[in-house]
């Protein structure tokens, strides 16, 4: 098992990946993964997270087979 | 309740239709409230051309949904349908349909609105514009209340 990361929309044109895996190290967060990810630059304050499809912290603590998800500002609807 | 992501176009007045004959308490309701949105051809100042809805399969459904489940624990309603739109998009073409059915017009107006702003600020989509001069990503949602 490992941890599945996923971008989307502009990150994920800017990052230039929509998906990656890495193994689960105890104490994880979604920051840590960030930067194991995506070497060169720090966690944008504006970048949205997700663990499992419901918005999380930066720093909640990840398990072993999570999907974490980073994302920009939502722009659905119409209006 | 139902809640629809589709990258086919939709016809909202044809789907409004079809649901309301198959509403099940029908004589229960006595307001019926929409809110259709479609694509505009201008965006801060710029012709746009197309559009292209991004989503997170799976996520948004499970938005979607829980935001519809909170609005009929919040007000008294019939039924609740959604319908979203993703993929590549003209001018004109509808976006979002939300339709809320109540016995009263005070819950079906609150819930309707509500419904649709909780949409644009949870449920995880993105558009992506063709201009004239190339593509942008919308930033920010244009503030609704």
């Amino acid at each position: 098992m490992a941890i599945t990361v996923k971008f989307f929309a502009s990150l994920r044109e800017q990052v230039g990946m929509d998906t990656a895996s890495r193994p689960c190290r105890g104490g994880m967060t979604p920051a840590d993964l960030w930067r194991d990810v995506v070497a060169d630059r720090p966690l944008p304050g504006n970048v949205l997270v997700a663990v499992n499809m419901d918005y999380a912290a930066p720093d909640q603590p990840l398990k072993d087979g999570d999907e974490v998800a980073f994302f920009p500002p939502v722009t659905g609807g119409a209006a | 309740m139902t809640v629809v992501v589709t990258a086919e176009s939709f016809e909202p007045w044809e789907v409004l239709r079809a649901h309301e004959q198959s509403l099940a308490q029908r004589a229960k309701v006595g307001a019926c409230a929409v809110f259709v949105g479609s694509m505009r051809d201008f965006n801060e100042g710029d012709a746009v051309h197309g559009m292209v809805l991004e989503h997170y399969p799976g996520m948004t459904e499970r938005h979607l949904a829980r935001i519809v489940a909170e609005a009929k624990a919040r007000w008294t309603l019939e039924d609740v349908l959604v319908v979203h739109r993703t993929g590549e998009l003209l001018p004109s073409d509808p976006i979002v349909l939300v339709a809320v059915w109540s016995g009263h017009r005070r819950e079906a107006f609150e819930a309707c609105r509500h419904v649709m702003e909780d949409l644009k600020s949870k449920a995880p989509f993105w558009k992506k514009e063709r201009l004239e001069t190339g593509v942008r990503w919308v930033e920010h949602n244009t503030p609704g209340q």
